[in-house]
C-alpha cells in the first residue's frame, strides 16, 4: 500500500531577504516602543485616515463639498443675522465665530468618531495585529481633513473681505493648534478605550461635549467673560474659566485669526485684552499638560488594549 | 537556524465578569464587579521551525486559537513572550476591514495594507489578486453588492498574495464552496512547497494528518502531546473519546463475556487510523462463565451517519462452535478496507443462533478512522493493479 504523498517535497525555505522580526508587545508600556512602532506602520493610519474620508462621502453626489457647506451656512446665517438684523456687537461676527469654531469641530469630530473607533472596527481589532493606537489617531486625522476644508472656506471668506490679520498674533496659531492636537489625541485615546468595557462612553461624551462648549467662549466673546469675572468681585473664577484647556486653545485660535482684541466698531473689547506673550505662555502651559495627559492616556490605552480582541 | 516562531512560556488571563457591565449604570448599581480569572493558557513554550507546518488540535476552549491569536498579535500575552521571523498573514484575517461602501479595488488596497504591504507592493500585486478572485468584472464595484461567496474570495486572494513568510490558518477552509475549498487547500500546499511556515488551528483530525509535519496538542491551556501526527491525532482522539459518553452501551446475560477487544492494524499495533485498502484485525477476548451451545460472535460497522454498513458473524464464516467454560480469543481480519474516509464504529456481539439470547452487546464501543490520501478520490476503495508495457 503506497504512503500517503502528504507532507509533500519540499523546496529549500522561502528566502527572506530581510526578516520582519517581530516580538510579541511585552506587558509593560514603553513610550519610545509604541512611537517607533507608530511610525513603522504609518501608512496604515493614512490608508485608514482615508478610508474614513471615501466612507462618508461615498454614494452622496456632492461628496467633500458636504464638509465645506457646513462653515459656509454658518458664514452665511451668521452674516445675516449678526450684521443685519441685530445691531453688531461684535464686529466681523462670522470671522470670529468661526476662528474659535473651527478650533471646537476639530476636538468635539475626534472624539466622537475615536468614541466609536473599536468598536466599530470589532471586525479589524479581531482579526489583523496592527497597533490600536492607530484608530483613535485615524479619527482625529478624519477631523482633521474635515478641519481643513473648513479652514480653506473660512480663509477664502476671509480674503474676500480683505480682512486684515495682525502678524505677531499669527505666531500663535501653530502654537494653539499643537496644544489641540496633543490634548485631542489624549482623550481620544480615553474615550476609544473606555467605551470597549462601557458602551454609554459614547453618550456620555455627547453630553459632556454640549456642556463643554458652552464653557468655551466660541459663541459669546471672551472679552466679556474677562469682564465679568476677572474685573468682577471674584478674579479666582477668571482663572477657573482659563484652566478649561479648550477655553484657552480657542482664545489662541482667536486671537490669530480674528486678530483684533477691539476691532473697530466695537464697544468693548471681543477678545480677552491679554499680550500675545501671556497667551503663548498659556499655550506653553497647556502644551506641556497635554502631553502628560497624552502620555497617561497612552498607557491605559496600552494596558487596556492588549484583551479588545477578546472584550469586542 | 532560527526558528521561524519561537513561543516562550507563553500565559494568558482572561477576567471573566460574571455579569459583564456593558455600561457605568450597571457598573454604579452592581457597585464591584465580579471578575473571575482564568487562565487560558498557561506555560506554553513550542517552537516552530522555518518551513514546517504545525498542527494545533484540542478540544473546544483548549486554548488553540487563543494561541494563535497571541502569535498573530491580536491578543497580548500576560506571561511569555512570541517571536515571529517574517511577515505573518492570518486567514483568520479574511475580508478584515472591509467595507461595505468601498469597492472592491479600495478594499484590496486597505486590506492588504493593514495586512502589512506597502502601496507599491499592492501595485505589483493587484492584478493577480483579482484574477484569482476571479472577480475582474467586478472589482470597481461597491462590496456590498457583491455575494458572500464573492466576498470571502477576494478576502481569500489578498491575504494569500500578501506573501508571508508565516502563514496561521484557523479552519475557515469550511467556508466557501468546494471548489474554492480544493483550491484553498491547492494553495497551502504551494505555501509548503515553497517552504513557508504554516500554523494550522484545526478540528478536524484528517486535515492534521494530510497536511502537518508536527503536531501539538493542547487540553486546558497547557501543551499535553506533542509531535508526529498520527501519534498526536491517535492521543486527541483518546481524549475525546474519555470526555465523549454519549455513544456505546453494554448489555447481555455475560455468560459469554467480552473482556477486551482491540483493533489493530496490519503491523500488529493498536491502531485507530487506517487507509483505504488496509487490513484491519478486530480482535476480541472471551471469557465463557458456563458452557454454551452454539454461539455466534459477529462485529458490525455504522459510519457517521449510523448507517449499517457491514457486518458478518462466526456462524456465516466458519459455521457452529461451541464454548466450554475458560477463555478465547476470536479474531476477524478485514483484509482490505474498503472506505475511503471517514470514522467508522464497530458493534461486537456475542448471541444465541436465533439472536434472542443475548450474552453480550457492545454497541459501538469502538472506532475507526479511514483517511484518503490523494491517491484515492471517490467514494470506495478497489484494489487496483497498474500495469503499463510496451507492445
Amino acid at each position: 500500500m503506497a504512503t500517503s504523498t502528504y507532507p509533500p517535497e519540499r523546496a529549500a525555505p522561502h528566502p527572506a531577504p530581510a526578516p520582519i522580526v517581530r516580538t510579541s508587545e511585552p506587558p509593560r508600556f514603553h513610550l519610545v516602543g509604541r512611537i517607533r512602532e507608530l511610525a513603522r506602520t504609518r501608512e496604515i493610519l493614512g490608508n485608514l485616515v482615508r478610508k474614513e474620508v471615501k466612507v462618508k462621502y461615498k454614494s452622496s453626489v456632492l461628496g467633500v463639498a458636504w464638509s465645506m457647506l457646513n462653515p459656509i451656512l454658518y458664514l452665511a446665517v451668521f452674516t445675516l443675522v449678526f450684521s443685519v438684523v441685530l445691531p453688531a456687537s461684535v464686529p466681523n461676527f462670522p470671522v470670529y465665530l468661526l476662528s474659535g469654531l473651527l478650533a471646537w469641530n476639530l476636538f468635539a469630530t475626534s472624539l466622537s468618531l475615536a468614541s466609536r473607533s473599536i468598536v466599530d472596527n470589532a471586525n479589524l481589532v479581531t482579526k489583523v495585529y496592527f497597533p490600536r493606537e492607530i484608530l483613535p489617531l485615524a479619527s482625529e486625522g478624519s477631523a482633521l481633513v474635515d478641519f481643513a476644508l473648513q479652514g480653506v472656506v473660512l480663509a477664502v471668506f476671509m480674503a474676500a473681505l480683505r480682512y486684515s490679520f495682525v502678524g505677531a498674533n499669527l505666531l500663535l496659531l501653530p502654537l494653539a493648534m499643537f496644544a489641540l492636537l496633543v490634548f485631542t489625541a489624549a482623550l481620544a485615546f480615553w474615550v476609544s478605550a473606555l467605551n470597549v468595557r462601557y458602551r454609554d462612553t459614547q453618550h456620555l461624551l455627547g453630553l459632556a461635549l454640549l456642556a463643554w462648549f458652552w464653557l468655551t467662549p466660541v459663541v459669546y466673546p471672551g472679552g466679556l467673560v474677562y469682564r465679568k469675572l476677572a474685573l468682577g468681585h471674584h478674579p479666582w473664577l477668571f482663572k477657573l474659566f482659563l484652566l478649561n484647556p479648550m477655553a484657552d486653545i480657542v482664545f489662541g485660535f482667536q486671537r490669530a485669526l480674528y486678530a483684533h482684541v477691539q476691532p473697530r466698531g466695537a464697544a468693548q473689547a471681543v477678545l480677552i485684552p491679554v499680550s500675545v506673550g501671556w497667551l503663548a505662555l498659556v499655550l506653553g502651559a497647556v502644551s506641556v499638560g497635554s502631553l502628560v495627559l497624552l502620555w497617561l492616556a497612552w498607557r491605559t490605552f496600552f494596558h487596556l488594549s492588549g484583551d479588545f480582541a477578546e472584550e469586542l | 537556524m532560527a526558528a521561524a516562531i519561537s513561543i516562550e512560556g507563553i500565559g494568558k488571563r482572561f477576567r471573566l465578569y460574571h455579569e459583564r457591565p456593558d455600561s457605568l449604570k450597571e457598573r454604579v448599581i452592581h457597585f464591584r464587579v465580579k471578575a473571575e480569572e482564568l487562565w487560558a493558557l498557561k506555560h506554553v513554550s513550542v517552537d516552530v521551525a522555518e518551513g514546517e507546518t504545525l498542527g494545533l488540535i484540542g478540544p473546544n476552549g483548549s486554548g488553540k486559537t487563543t494561541l494563535l491569536k497571541i502569535v498573530a498579535g491580536i491578543l497580548r500575552p500576560t506571561e511569555g513572550r512570541v517571536t515571529t521571523r517574517g511577515r505573518i498573514a492570518a486567514l483568520l484575517a479574511l475580508a478584515a476591514g472591509f467595507h461595505p461602501e468601498l469597492t472592491g479595488r479600495e478594499n484590496v488596497y486597505l486590506n492588504a495594507s493593514i495586512l502589512g504591504l506597502s502601496r507599491r507592493e499592492i501595485d505589483r500585486r493587484f492584478d493577480d489578486i483579482v484574477a484569482f478572485a476571479e472577480l475582474e468584472e467586478f472589482v470597481d464595484n461597491q462590496v456590498k453588492f457583491y455575494s458572500s461567496g464573492m466576498y470571502v474570495r477576494l478576502g481569500f486572494a489578498v491575504a494569500v498574495h500578501v506573501d508571508p513568510a508565516i502563514l496561521l490558518v484557523d479552519e475557515v477552509l469550511a467556508v466557501g464552496d468546494i471548489a474554492f475549498q480544493a483550491k484553498c487547500l491547492e494553495r497551502i500546499r504551494a505555501f509548503q512547497q515553497e517552504g513557508r511556515t504554516i500554523v494550522f488551528v484545526t478540528h478536524a483530525p484528517d486535515l492534521v494528518l494530510r497536511v502537518c509535519d508536527r503536531v501539538v496538542l493542547l487540553d486546558h491551556g497547557a501543551i499535553v502531546d506533542e509531535g508526529e501526527p498520527r501519534q498526536v491525532v491517535r492521543d486527541f482522539r483518546r481524549l475525546m473519546s474519555r470526555q465523549s459518553v454519549a455513544y456505546g452501551w453494554d448489555e447481555g446475560t455475560k455468560e459469554i463475556e467480552i473482556v477486551s477487544a482491540e483493533i489493530f492494524g496490519p503491523d500488529g499495533s493498536g491502531s485507530e487510523i487506517f487507509a483505504p485498502g488496509d487490513e484491519l484485525v478486530i480482535q476480541m477476548d472471551l471469557k465463557a462463565s458456563t458452557a454454551v451451545e452454539d454461539p455466534i460472535i459477529s462485529f458490525a460497522l455504522h459510519d457517521e451517519n449510523n448507517t449499517f454498513v457491514f457486518g458478518t458473524n462466526s456462524g456465516w464464516r466458519i459455521g457452529p462452535i461451541a464454548f466450554t467454560e475458560g477463555k478465547y480469543r476470536a479474531q476477524f481480519v478485514l483484509r482490505s478496507l474498503p472506505f475511503v474516509e471517514g470514522r467508522y464504529y464497530v458493534t461486537l456481539g456475542v448471541h444465541s443462533r436465533d439472536s434472542k439470547r443475548v450474552y453480550h452487546l457492545q454497541e459501538q464501543r469502538y472506532a475507526f478512522d479511514v483517511i484518503k490520501g490523494e491517491e484515492n478520490p471517490g467514494v470506495l476503495f478497489i484494489p487496483v493493479e497498474c500495469k503499463v508495457e510496451r507492445l
